[in-house]
């Protein structure tokens, strides 16, 4: 865990989750104002515009996200990705389904469960019923992934973990986080 | 400043900040290793992005008092020098991370440096003879265009604290002995094929050209030439604008090389004609050129420039015989319209605008007409009424900046030409025919409409400028305005009138030409072919009165009110309350001198609030949403503390509003009540049942803008208390469950941001 936390309960603390700023409004098109023609959900959607590379350093460890989609600033060690390097699209409206993959950069971060758990809470929120949602950690960058993944993939996992009211003002507050 | 506690931090940094402006360096001297080691550790935090922006601003504030306490010291031969020893403690520690492969510290170590540079002149000197030639190597040494930008933009911060001291002397400066180096730098930058990296250099290139006596003459063709590509041929659009606006904010520094290099080339481009390149390109590499000479028309020596080769490229417009004319002759005047707002501030650059360009648009707009009038089937682009509202705010612009002797001057020639056809002021005056365009004649019908110009010109002139012949002129328009076949010249002439008719001092005169107006509008109204004239009529003539709280204006607006019953005239009068509301864009308004008195909209709203409540409840089934409109559009126009004022006695009709089938009418009250709900949450509150049965069951409307504008409301809604909400918490969830579905995605993001709040009511971590 970076930071100098105690870890725990207090590394919650810690992780202030960072206001992410949009980096630009996605611009309207002439078809979306047409009230008749029909849009398709796509990635864009969810994952909202490309962010810019980030002065301090080769990589974008902020993760970019639409503020009314994934909230993927909720963990200063985490990248989103929209599963682009997998032969599938992440979303598929006419198949109803998505799929997002994070990659915690610090291997062996604790946060990795609650920031998939945010990922999916928001996702339930913001879509459909009909869509099946796959969120789970790029393969290879986690220690524990195969672990996480299991509990993000079981539905009633997820549901009771939100029973669980201190989790679930945790998320709140992931989600909730404004520019 | 070392302790875990962020205030405790932040209290340490601001009480050296204070320190360093009373003590001189003997005092801190002692401390400066230490206050250095703790200083830089926040900053360098920053990779591991647990860096408080806060405490980073103020450690960076500290350093750059305290090396500005230090610059103060005076130098003694055998005393240290504190500041040099300082300094090169600072470089010696960031320095190398600026050489870094991986670039990791690269930013903090800049903003470090960039804080101890920014304090005096001497660290200024100091810091960049070190620093600016490392970066110079480091910007060769790295080839990829996203590392570039980097340091590009680290080198800019540094540039952008040379403005601080203006002019670069020649013998203490770094920056000018490498001069060659940074040229070089930022020029290839111009040319790398990343957007990004382009957009530096060209913020480098503005900030360079702002020293004076930096960049040499051949520097400054290159400079030009470099900006004419990236404007006209660059292919992405923000190098292009960005290229354009860098051009305007170096013109004025250096007006003979613009005009003398950049103008012919634009005006080059402009007129060539070009094998083999598609229509569509051609097009908009001229669309270009006429932005780019319009950016750059800030100096009066080269708006004596542009000017004339826009007047030119428009007279070649008008006579070419293209499909799309109109399209060009729109973007020629867009152009001429920034020329003209540009020229305001200067008053021989706006007299020069004005008489060159106002007399030259007329000639062309008369000698069209004319032909029109000869041959009706050659149907010339600039008369179509598009480009004829292109040209009113060129007029306009050209027009309400004048001193008052210089408008009167003109003015003497203007009203002239249209009342009597006096066209000798004009030049290339030999016209066919004569130009009497308030004469009646199917003929005449394309000369009728350039009264459109006449009011462009004579609407927008300062209040105190006599207007020669003025009660003839409004007799005219009154005339025109009503019997004139053509909606657009019609509405025109009463645009005109009305603008007038506003700034006529009060009077018997004004009063006399009132009378005339309301003896024609009357029967007009009342029945004939020509009803939805006469309520042109109607409702410009009351705004102007409206604006200046001019006594008949009660007794127009209850005509209106009576209006809004009528059958067939009824929405349009509902609208035209929109119209009196609204800010005008080309007369009646501040900018072009009208007479608009202060709260004028609230007073409005408090003389016939009542009446329209009152109309309302007796109205019959039919017309109610008439009166609901005019409520709705009087409402939406009021500044939000007095809507909220009014509020109680104006729901209950607002809440019936929303039943209303009326698709503008649901989306006027849902435009008004999405604020209130966010001002005035416990007068809502009363109301909560009604307003969510009534806002989810408009998310199912078959208009889009209607979806869009319920599901705001119900984001809204969460500002009431939450123990209000919570027992429709479900409820709303589950409802709103269907929008996330809805064909158009500008819905779905509403139905998202609305879902989201009412998930987290009253839940815990809100």
């Amino acid at each position: 865990m970076v930071g100098p936390g105690p870890g725990g309960g207090a590394a919650l603390e810690n992780a202030n989750p960072l206001i992410y700023r949009r980096s630009g409004e996605r611009p309207v098109t002439a078809r979306e104002e047409d009230d008749e023609l029909p849009d398709s959900i796509d990635d864009r959607e969810i994952f909202g515009p490309r962010a810019p590379p980030h002065p301090g350093g080769a990589e974008c460890r902020r993760a970019s996200a639409s503020e009314s989609e994934v909230p993927a600033g909720t963990c200063l060690s985490s990248r989103l990705r929209g599963g682009r390097d997998r032969p599938c699209r992440p979303v598929n409206d006419a198949e109803s389904t998505v799929a997002v993959e994070f990659t915690p950069t610090i291997p062996h971060c604790s946060m990795a469960t609650l920031i998939g758990l945010s990922i999916k809470v928001k996702l339930i929120r913001s879509l459909p019923e009909r869509f099946k949602l796959d969120v789970h950690i790029t393969p290879g960058t986690h220690a524990s992934e195969h672990a996480v993944n299991k509990q993000l993939a079981d539905k009633e996992r997820v549901a009771a973990a939100l029973e669980n009211s201190h989790l679930l003002e945790v998320v709140n507050q992931c989600l909730s986080a404004r520019s | 400043m070392d302790s875990d506690l962020q205030s405790a931090k932040l209290d340490s940094l601001q009480t050296l900040t204070a320190c360093c402006a009373i003590y001189g360096q003997k005092e801190l001297q002692e401390f400066l290793p230490s206050l250095w080691s703790s200083l830089r550790r926040e900053p360098l935090l920053q990779v591991f992005q647990t860096a408080s922006e806060k405490v980073e601003a103020e450690c960076l504030a500290a350093l750059h008092a305290l090396s500005a306490c230090l610059s103060c010291s005076v130098l003694s031969s055998d005393t240290e020098d504190l500041l040099d020893s300082f300094l090169s403690s600072i470089l010696q520690d960031c320095r190398h991370h600026l050489c870094e492969p991986d670039m990791k510290l690269v930013w903090p170590s800049a903003k470090l440096l960039q804080a101890a540079a920014g304090a005096s002149l001497r660290t200024y000197h100091r810091v960049t003879s070190s620093v600016l030639p490392l970066l110079l190597e480091q910007y060769t040494k790295h080839p990829q265009s996203s590392q570039r930008r980097t340091i590009l933009e680290m080198l800019l911060g540094f540039l952008e604290l040379q403005q601080k001291w203006g002019h670069v002397e020649e013998d203490e400066s770094t920056l000018l002995s490498l001069r060659a180096p940074v040229c070089s730098v930022v020029f290839s930058a111009l040319t790398d094929p990343s957007v990004q990296l382009q957009l530096v250099g060209i913020r480098a290139l503005t900030v360079l050209g702002s020293l004076q006596g930096f960049l040499s003459p051949s520097d400054l063709e290159l400079v030009v030439d470099h900006l004419i590509r990236l404007a006209l041929h660059e292919e992405d659009s923000q190098s292009s604008k960005a290229a354009m606006e860098a051009a305007g904010s170096l013109a004025p520094n250096y007006p003979k090389v613009f005009s003398g290099r950049m103008v012919p080339r634009l005006e080059e481009e402009l007129q060539s004609e070009r094998e083999g390149e598609s229509p569509r390109d051609h097009r908009s590499l001229r669309q270009r050129c006429l932005q780019a000479l319009a950016a750059v028309s800030i100096h009066t020596s080269i708006v004596r420039e542009t000017v004339p080769v826009l007047l030119q490229h428009l007279r070649k417009v008008q006579k070419g015989s293209e499909a799309g004319n109109a399209q060009d002759m729109v973007s020629v005047c867009q152009s001429l319209h920034r020329v003209a707002l540009q020229c305001q501030r200067d008053a021989e650059g706006c007299w020069y605008y004005h008489q060159t360009v106002v007399p030259c648009l007329l000639a062309m707009a008369v000698q069209a007409a004319m032909q029109e009038s000869a041959h009706p089937l050659l149907g010339k682009a600039l008369l179509k009424e598009e480009v004829l509202a292109a040209m009113v705010p060129v007029i306009s612009a050209a027009t309400t900046h004048l001193s008052p002797e210089l408008a009167a001057q003109s003015v003497s020639h203007v009203v002239p030409l249209f009342l009597e056809g006096e066209v000798s002021f004009l030049p290339q005056n030999s016209f066919p025919c004569s130009f009497q365009p308030f004469e009646d004649g199917e003929c005449l019908e394309a000369q009728r409409r350039l009264v459109v110009l006449l009011m462009a010109f004579v609407c927008s002139l300062p209040r105190d400028v006599a207007i020669p012949q003025q009660e003839r002129l409004l007799r005219e328009l009154l005339a025109l305005s009503c019997s004139c076949n053509c909606p657009f010249t019609a509405t025109t002439a009463a645009k005109c009138f009305a603008g007038l008719v506003n700034k006529h001092p009060a009077g018997q005169q004004l009063d006399e030409i009132l009378q005339l107006a309301v003896n024609r509008m009357e029967p007009g109204l009342a029945e004939g072919p020509r009803r939805t004239q006469a309520l042109t009529l109607l409702l410009w003539v009351t705004k102007a009165l409206v604006l200046r709280y001019h006594p008949l204006s009660s007794w127009l607006t209850d005509k209106l009110l009576g209006l809004l019953g009528d059958t067939e005239l009824g929405p349009a009068a509902a609208d035209g309350f929109s119209l009196l509301m609204a800010e005008s864009p080309d007369v009646l308004h501040k900018g072009c001198h009208a007479d608009v008195r202060i709260m004028f909209r609230q007073r409005f709203f408090t003389d016939n609030i009542p009446k329209l409540v009152q109309g309302f409840h007796g109205a019959g089934p039919d017309v109610k949403a008439n009166y609901l409109k005019g409520l709705s559009h009087v409402l939406n126009h009021l500044p939000k503390p007095v809507l909220v004022t009014e509020l109680p006695t104006l729901l209950s009709l607002l809440l019936e509003a929303l039943s209303c089938s009326d698709r503008v009418v649901q989306l006027s009250t849902l435009g008004c009540l999405q604020p209130l709900l966010l001002e005035a949450p416990q007068i809502m509150s009363l109301h909560v049942d009604t307003l969510v049965t009534k806002f989810l069951s408009l998310t199912s409307s078959p208009t889009m803008a209607v979806r869009i504008a319920a599901l705001r409301c119900a984001h809204a809604l969460t500002s009431l208390p939450t123990t209000v909400l919570l027992p429709y918490k479900a409820r709303v969830i589950r409802a709103l469950a269907k929008p996330l579905d809805d064909k158009k995605r500008l819905v779905r993001k509403e139905a998202v941001a609305a879902r989201g709040e009412w998930f987290l009511l009253g839940s815990p971590g809100r």
